[in-house]
């Protein structure tokens, strides 16, 4: 299956704004997508799945969108 | 005498004149200082019914007992009038420099009253006022204003000025000081431009005491540590500025585009905190006494200056349907320039585009510019025509409701209370819908930023749908947040701070016994405070709404596609929560309570 992994702010440096991620066998919650991109969980201050806020070890499925962001301001 | 300097100066427009009265200590703790505190005197003062522009009205610039002292982000003063776009009491902040000089120069409080036959401005050197011939300045625009009056006046003097929006008398008029900063909401410009006022410069060499300077150190080193270790102000507002916002809101579809016809704008990247960042950033920047430092510096054209909020980037951007983050960037300094509130210009430019493509507003009014969603050309060029009130420009120069009203459309105004919604689309943040609708000043984000739980997730993250527990959450909130305005400092302090923070700041410096929950409890009196003189000045009860398309017409697409919001189920429990009736008017046994 794919899921579509899109970064903000630091997290996209030296990394990339939006890719499209076939899931291999073992990857199937954020927390893989995490290990495989290098970004330590505890540096995630906001997941989405699909726009929603979403834990860490939500099973994903076909088609989903991540979210991810680091602290981010208020306005 | 302790935070406070003690002194109100009083200055009356039409004599030139002044007097310096002794500010009742007790009564303003009771209140603790600027909105607040303003309130108070205002409410005492002031007939609630008066004409926002008639010379009864009064402009008041209020310090907290904080501002000017050592405490981070204590810059802020504001500003309280009764509201000509609300009808609402006004309370606006600012932050810059200018809120710290006024400590310095000896008061608290400036009550300006009454008008001058002419134009104007007001030189404050700690206790020498000047009133002086503002016709040269009439016209001008702010940084031209301001340069002017810094060379001509003692170094070191802080500027607040109007723009031609405020001279013209535009509902959406901002007072602007130190050049950009804006004390921005609810038209107090406009009351400033109604006197003939157009500026006041001030220079103190007055350093406010503190209580108890060995406790203040030690608890700023505490302080720092959480500012820095707090991820939203050491690391996300210092590298993106509120911009970031963009692409948050955006992503869980909340973020209003096409004066909120859907809250998903597929070009968000394009104006986002991010693009801005690497296209468009030349250094950032800080207001007094800040170790967060959100603001933005920016290329401008061919020039540079202040860079657009997140508000800005959406009033002027998905707002408008518009992705042309150059555009926007000019939009923003051209609201700095003419003095105008970049949510209320922006968001009536969106209303008016709907307007336009619903047929109320016809193509001969436009004088050959356009008026479409996504078309980024003219924008720039309709914001200089509200500030200088031309053409249709005059019309929109009203706000976004009078202007609606005015084509027999007001349901395409989104504003509560006639003051224009900003960037957060409450249909899917459903406290966050709950606080705009009681907001004491009409459509608002900062009388209680319930996004902080319900988006960004502090302290902690609540479901933004769900409107379980939302009442308790927008009361606390708004409480705690007519406390900090009242103290002098930034909001964005409270990412870090709670309300025990605030308690041992005042302490330190004032002498004060304040505990968390007479922080709270202070904010819930400032709160009852407003909503009576609201009250008192015919905002019925019943204005605790939010527009129909917010209630009726479901989000059609993106993350929070099918989502309407559930006012109605919220407000009993909001209004029982404050001891207030079913109607939301205040009990006599909880005004008793408050000690109002
Ligand atoms: S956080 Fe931003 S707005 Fe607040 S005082 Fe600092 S620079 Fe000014």
């Amino acid at each position: 299956m794919k899921v579509e992994v899109r970064l903000f702010a630091t997290f996209r440096n030296e990394r990339f704004k939006k890719k499209s991620f076939e899931i291999s066998s073992g990857i199937t919650t954020p927390k893989e997508i995490l290990a495989d991109l290098g970004i330590k969980e505890s540096s995630v201050a906001i997941l989405l799945v699909n726009g929603i806020h979403s834990k860490i070890n939500m099973p994903l499925k076909d088609g989903d969108i991540i979210s991810l962001f680091p602290p981010v301001g208020g306005g | 005498m302790y935070g406070y300097n003690g002194k109100i100066l009083r200055i009356n427009l039409k004599n030139k004149s002044y007097n310096i009265e002794k500010l009742d200590t007790d009564m303003a703790k009771k209140f603790i200082g600027g909105r607040g505190l303003g309130t108070k005197i205002f409410k005492d003062e002031v007939n609630p019914k008066v004409d926002a522009f008639s010379p009864e009205n009064k402009l008041l610039i209020v310090s907290g007992p904080l501002t000017g002292t050592p405490i981070f982000t204590s810059g802020r003063y504001m500003v309280v009038t009764k509201s000509p776009l609300s009808g609402t009491i006004a309370s606006s902040n600012s932050g810059g420099k200018w809120g710290a000089e006024l400590k310095f120069a000896g008061y608290d409080v400036i009550i300006i009253e009454e008008k001058a036959d002419k134009p104007i401005y007001i030189e404050i050197v700690d206790d020498k006022i000047e009133f002086k011939d503002a016709s040269y300045l009439w016209g001008k625009v702010v940084s031209e204003t301001t340069k002017i009056l810094e060379d001509s006046s003692v170094q070191g003097a802080k500027i607040m000025t109007i723009g031609p929006a405020g001279e013209n008398l535009s509902k959406m008029a901002a007072i602007m000081n130190d050049n950009d900063r804006a004390a921005g909401r609810s038209g107090v410009g406009a009351v400033m431009g109604s006197k003939n006022l157009k500026a006041i410069t001030i220079k103190g060499s007055n350093k406010p005491q503190v209580y108890d300077s060995d406790a203040l150190k030690k608890l700023s080193k505490e302080l720092l540590v959480k500012i820095k270790e707090n991820g939203v102000t050491g690391q996300g507002l210092p590298t993106y500025g509120t911009a970031v916002l963009v692409n948050i809101l955006n992503e869980i579809g909340c973020h209003p585009t096409n004066n909120f016809q859907k809250s998903y704008f597929e070009n968000a990247d394009e104006i986002s905190g991010e693009t801005m960042a690497e296209k468009f950033l030349i250094k950032k920047t800080a207001c007094f006494r800040c170790p967060i430092g959100c603001g933005r510096h920016v290329r401008i054209g061919d020039g540079e200056g202040g860079g657009p909020e997140y508000e800005t980037l959406w009033s002027f951007g998905s707002d408008c349907g518009i992705d042309d983050l150059d555009a926007i960037i000019k939009a923003n300094y051209w609201c700095n320039e003419m003095g105008l509130d970049t949510i209320s210009a922006g968001a009536t430019i969106a209303a008016a585009i709907e307007l336009h493509q619903e047929g109320y507003i016809k193509d001969e009014e436009l004088d050959g510019l356009s008026l479409e969603f996504g078309n980024g050309t003219d924008i720039v060029e309709w914001t200089k025509r509200i500030g200088r009130s031309e053409g249709l420009g005059r019309k929109m120069a009203e706000g976004s409701y009078r202007l609606a009203e005015s084509y027999g459309a007001p349901e395409l105004s989104m504003t509560v209370k006639k003051l224009e919604i900003p960037a957060y689309d409450p249909r899917g943040i459903q406290g966050q819908g709950l606080q705009y609708a009681t907001s004491n000043r009409g459509g608002c984000h900062v009388r209680g930023y319930l996004i902080s739980p319900e988006i960004l997730g502090l302290p902690e993250q609540l479901d933004r749908f769900k409107i379980e527990g939302k009442a308790m959450w927008a009361k606390t909130f708004q409480d705690l947040t007519a406390s900090i305005d009242s103290l002098g400092l930034c909001l964005f302090t409270s990412f870090a701070f709670g309300a025990e923070d605030y308690a041992n700041m005042v302490n330190a410096i004032c002498g004060t016994n304040h505990t968390a929950d007479s922080i709270l409890e202070t904010g819930d009196r400032i709160w009852n405070l407003e909503k009576q003189f609201n009250l008192d000045a015919g905002i019925a009860p019943g204005e605790d709404k939010l527009p129909k398309r917010l209630l009726e017409e479901k989000i059609p697409d993106g993350p929070s596609k099918g989502w309407v919001h559930k006012l109605s189920e919220l407000l009993p429990e909001y209004y029982s929560l404050r001891g207030w009736n079913k109607d939301g008017i205040p009990k006599e046994e909880k005004l008793e309570e408050l000690g109002l």
